[in-house]
């Protein structure tokens, strides 16, 4: 679905893209850097103009592009009225921010990294206001919090800046984190995640039962992004970022999106007492709140800071009374306060960058060296502070209209009288601002001696400060844009009418309160201040450093107790924890009757059983006679696979036994290294608790495999036992399905044994490189050494033996399709032939005759099943289809052919190369402990003769 | 019989857990391969318990057949848990000759701080 939107997913991209650019480009020089940021915002704006004559129509533009469909999840954006705005406003501040943060930012900050996280933050910031799907909303939003955090943080070097980003994006991030909880509810009552579905659901929402929730949720998000009280603390903490930063993410934008999603969602949420409740008061308080701190900051930054606060509850307010002049009101107030607050933001960095010092005490009387920036502070101060002619006014008036209408709680005092306070101290903050700073008499201490900036760093706050008088002077300019976003808002069709007079109303006696009061209490400052400061009020930032140790003290408890880097502990606890919840799940469930009829018990399993659970009791009583231990875990091996072959699996039978041997040989290998002997080292309670929990996760597995051996079930095999000799040309099932039907699968297996070979050899030459190496060299292993290293009759026994066991293994192999065995038991038999090799002839003998290294062994095995499951494509099958035919020579009888042999063979190929890696690699190390290589097969060292009884002494 | 197969399983899960949680590597080795002994033949019980019936294609009568697909899944399941067995012993092996024990819990004396401490005094 495109409708006429198909720019915007280039318009939220390009940000991004262009981010790339400036942290590249900043080789070329700081002006290169900015402009190269610039072009991106200034295409995006471009595009972003050619869209809006269409909005300014009263149409809404989409486009969308498929992503998850299957989780609700698409790129879709949309832009209407709202989203116009705010685009506009993101893209033209962007723009003039570039252009101050080039003058603003010295020769010694990394400039290309700002304009990389700048971008960044544009790009998340449009992706908020234009997306159309509300989870791509919150990843965009999670963005802001992200990015906003890199710009905070962007001075490195000065502590308030890290903990000033680190306190933001703990409070917009945990606000984020509750709002993706109720946008995903207003998704599920709305039955879709798209905008503008869910804009058309309002009544339904708003009768749900989930309603509340929700809209706590996203409001906590709303809140802490827009500093709403009591989450305000963190919005003057952040002014520790650059200028620049603060004008546009703490002032026009990011500070906005909490406003900006409150408006986006007002026709769904809005209108209900939970919401009037919830929302205008906390504006009311936080404005006035706000504004009170304001008056009594002394740092430039704090005062705007807290200024924005209240500012931003005032819009809040707005749009909580829930009716469609206050929505109105809002509306004009973001553009308004966009105009005054970021020029504002920027004199007060003009101030800082050339008086070098941003506090109010030490200033005042720079309206005669820096006349520029004194008229442009005096504008759009006194649009601040709401008085006539300026475009704070307008919007002011209206509010302070709509709140002498609003009864609170049946109350009809308490919104107007709150309402005007909040503007009296407005006032008072904002003269303050003008006359402390730029009234006066000139000092004879600034810091610095200061003057007007060059031209390039007042620009932007001089276009702002006319806009702020041509809209003040002329309001009907902004009423086009303010009608499509204050439609957009409500879903109405409005035709609000902005005009500087309207008549003698009770709002014009209010704001001529607030001025009168905030002249007072200018003049009055100086005692005030005093009786503030010795006023005991609570520390925010203090508070909510205490609310984070402890948080961090209790999560460093929680994970001290559970990982304390006892693995014998995690395994505790995650048995216990899976056999308490398996218990739950057995028992929450009901379970059918056993159908199943038992199997009758033959002597010979029941002989079986017996020595197997024997087997395993002596492996748990000796297991510190490790040698012991691991001959009783052969036996247990053993046994299994006679199991095997009772129970109808010759194959499985087949590769324990081959496996059982070759593990039992890498063990001893290991334990000749090793001590030989685990000391006591836990106690009899520890034990106890080990052994009960053993035994609980024991008995529960066998009811488990009890519960579901005596009941039916239905399997997918007869698939398999179907199709094995029609698709596979093979007999045993179980041997097509490795090579055929799960022949990927088996594929991904002989790699991770491939890659297991390769990792053990890995690991050994690192060790050998090591301490360990000196270790083994210093380390006295004659006590271990025979005498008689490679005995004569088991020399030529093996010798005798090893043709034939090559032939039992390629016999094993060629039979495998059709009879028990294959490629993983030929690989492992022709192993241990190889491997009676280096046991009876000694390592360096066999070591002389290898031909093939093993490393290209593996190689070679997963080479040739890969190139057999590619041979398939040839003949326009999927990956490893097997094709297979019968072959006639005429002296052998009839046999068969199949593509799944050659699949076998380098499943064979790899397997035996895997293991040989593994065992030669452990049995290198001996060279390492100082034992000889031998080249003679039989060699007999009288020199190690000892007196005989010594070993058994010991 | 499915009595018997299903104590196997649970005499070896015991076992091998009562091994895994000792304090040495060695043991712990052990236990993990009771271990796997256990869930491989769990793995194979799925397909349920037949006698004289191996999943080889019989050419002549109706001949019935035991559930392939748990079998193919074990046998590999058996070479990896191999694999996976010998990278355990190396990395063991490793750690023993590095560390002169074979202890497998990080102790406070193991952690950087205390290392730190000790180096430093």
């Amino acid at each position: 679905m495109n409708s006429g939107g198909g720019l915007l997913p280039i318009i939220a991209i390009l940000p991004f893209l262009g981010a790339l650019v400036p942290g590249v480009m900043i080789r070329a020089g700081r002006t290169a850097c900015a402009s190269f940021a610039a072009i991106p915002t200034l295409i995006a704006l471009v595009m972003l103009a050619t869209l809006a004559p269409d909005v300014m129509r009263g149409e809404v533009l989409q486009a969308e592009i498929s992503w998850i469909p299957q989780l609700g999840l698409s790129a879709s954006f949309f832009l209407d009225g709202l989203g116009l705005l705010f685009a506009g406003m993101i893209l033209g501040m962007g723009l003039l921010i570039t252009l101050y943060a080039r003058f603003y930012l010295s020769g010694e900050d990394p400039m290309g990294q700002f304009y990389t996280y700048l971008l960044l933050f544009q790009g998340a910031m449009l992706g908020i206001v234009i997306s159309d799907n509300i989870l791509l909303l919150l990843i965009f939003w999670e963005l802001t919090s992200l990015s906003s955090f890199l710009l905070i943080g962007y001075w490195k070097h000065l502590p308030e800046g890290r903990q000033g980003a680190r306190m933001a994006l703990a409070v917009t991030g945990g606000g984020g984190l509750a709002m993706i909880g109720g946008m995903l509810i207003l998704g599920n009552i709305a039955g879709s995640y798209q905008l503008t579905d869910i804009l058309e659901q309002g009544e339904a929402i708003r009768a749900s039962q989930w309603y509340l929730p929700a809209l706590i949720l996203i409001l906590l998000g709303a809140f802490t992004k827009s500093a709403q009280f009591p989450f305000h603390f963190w919005l003057p903490h952040a002014m520790a970022a650059p200028t620049p930063v603060s004008a546009y993410l703490h002032s026009a934008t990011m500070v906005k999106a909490g406003v900006f999603l409150m408006a986006r969602l007002w026709p769904v949420l809005a209108g209900t007492d939970a919401w009037f409740l919830i929302v205008a008061t906390t504006g009311l308080i936080t404005m006035v709140l706000g504004a009170v701190i304001a008056l009594f900051k002394d740092d430039l930054k704090a005062l705007l800071a807290f200024s924005t606060v209240s500012h931003l509850g005032l819009m809040t307010m707005l749009l909580g009374f829930g009716t469609r002049a206050a929505a109105i009101a809002a509306v004009f107030h973001i553009i308004n306060h966009l105009t005054f607050k970021a020029a504002l933001f920027m004199t007060a960095g003009i101030v800082d960058h050339e008086a070098h010092t941003r506090d109010i005490r030490r200033l005042g009387g720079l309206a005669r060296l820096m006349p520029f920036s004194a008229v442009i502070a005096t504008i759009t101060g006194l649009s601040m502070a709401g008085i006539p002619l300026f475009n704070g006014f307008l919007s002011k008036e209206m509010m302070l209209h709509e709140a002498a209408q609003t009864r609170w709680l049946d109350n009809p005092w308490v919104m107007p009288v709150l309402a005007t306070i909040g503007a009296l101290f407005s006032v008072a903050y904002s003269l303050r601002f003008i006359f402390h700073v730029f009234g006066g008499p000139p000092r004879a201490d600034y810091p610095s001696r200061p003057h007007d900036p060059p031209f390039g760093m007042y620009a932007a706050p001089a276009l702002l400060a006319l806009l702020v008088v041509l809209i003040g002077v002329m309001p009907h300019l902004a009423e086009p844009l303010v009608t499509i976003a204050a439609n957009a808002v409500t879903g109405a069709d409005l035709h609000p009418h902005l005009k500087l007079w309207h008549g003698v109303t009770p709002a014009l006696f209010m704001s001529m309160i607030a001025v009168a009061g905030g002249i007072v209490l200018l003049v009055l400052h100086k005692p005030l201040d005093r009786a503030w400061r010795a006023a005991p009020r609570p520390e925010a930032k203090a508070i909510f450093d205490a609310v984070l140790a402890r948080l961090v003290g209790a999560a460093q408890g929680l994970s001290a107790g559970l990982h304390n880097g006892a693995i014998s502990r995690y395994l505790a606890i995650f048995v216990a924890t899976t056999v308490a919840l398996g218990y739950a799940a057995f028992s929450g469930g009901g379970l059918a009757a056993s159908t199943r009829p038992m199997l009758p018990v033959p002597p010979v399993a029941l002989v079986g059983f017996v020595i197997l659970t024997l087997a395993t009791v002596l492996v748990v009583a000796n297991h510190r006679a490790r040698f012991k231990a691991l001959v009783l875990i052969g036996m247990i091996g053993l046994t299994v696979s006679g199991g095997f072959v009772y129970l109808s699996a010759p194959d499985l039978a087949l590769t324990q036994i081959a496996v059982e041997t070759v593990t039992i040989m890498l063990l001893l290998l290991a334990l000749h290294f090793m001590p030989k002997t685990t000391p006591v080292e836990s106690g009899a309670a520890l034990r106890l608790r080990d052994g009960a929990i053993a035994l609980a996760a024991g008995g529960a597995v066998a009811a488990l495999a009890l519960a579901f051996m005596t009941r039916e079930f239905s399997t997918i095999s007869d698939f398999h036992l179907a199709n094995a000799y029609k698709g596979g040309g093979g007999h045993n099932v179980v041997n097509v399905i490795l090579v055929d039907f799960r022949g990927y699968d088996t594929y991904g297996e002989i790699i991770v044994l491939g890659i297991a070979g390769l990792t053990i050899f890995a690991l050994l030459e690192a060790l050998l490189g090591g301490p360990a190496a000196r270790r083994l060299r210093n380390t006295d292993y004659s006590a271990n050494r025979s005498r008689d290293r490679h005995p004569m009759m088991m020399v030529v026994a093996t010798r005798a033996m090893m043709p034939i066991a090559i032939m039992v293994g390629i016999y094993i192999f060629l039979r495998g399709h059709n009879q028990p065995g294959g490629g993983f038991v030929a690989g492992l038999v022709i192993s241990i032939a190889l491997l009676m090799q280096y046991m009876a002839s000694g390592f360096g003998w066999t070591q002389e005759r290898q031909r093939v290294e093993y490393h290209a062994m593996i190689g070679l095995g997963v080479v040739v099943a890969g190139l057999t499951g590619i041979g398939a494509w040839l003949a326009g099958e999927p990956f490893l289809t097997s094709a297979f035919g019968y072959v006639h020579l005429p002296p052998v009888e009839e046999f068969e052919l199949a593509t799944a042999m050659l699949f076998d063979l380098g499943v064979f190929l790899t397997v035996l190369g895997g293991v040989m890696l593994m065992l030669y690699s452990l049995s290198r190390i001996s060279r390492y402990a100082g034992e000889p290589i031998n080249v003679q097969p039989m060699d007999f060292d009288p020199s190690q003769r000892e007196p005989a009884g010594t070993r058994e002494a010991e | 019989m499915e009595i018997i197969v299903a104590s196997v399983i649970g005499v070896l899960t015991a076992g091998g857990i009562y091994l895994i949680l000792r304090l040495r590597a060695f043991p712990v080795i052990l236990g993990l391969s009771l271990l796997s002994y256990a869930v491989n033949v769990f793995i194979f019980a799925t397909g349920r318990l037949k006698v004289n019936a191996p999943p080889i294609l019989q050419d002549h009568g109706a001949a019935v057949y035991t559930d392939p697909l748990p079998q193919a899944l074990v046998l590999t399941a058996i070479v990896i848990s191999f694999g996976m067995t010998a990278v355990l012993v190396m990395i063991a092996l490793g750690a023993f000759l590095e560390a002169d024990h074979d202890r497998i819990d990080i102790t406070a004396a193991d952690t950087p701080e205390a290392e730190e401490k000790e180096s430093g005094e």
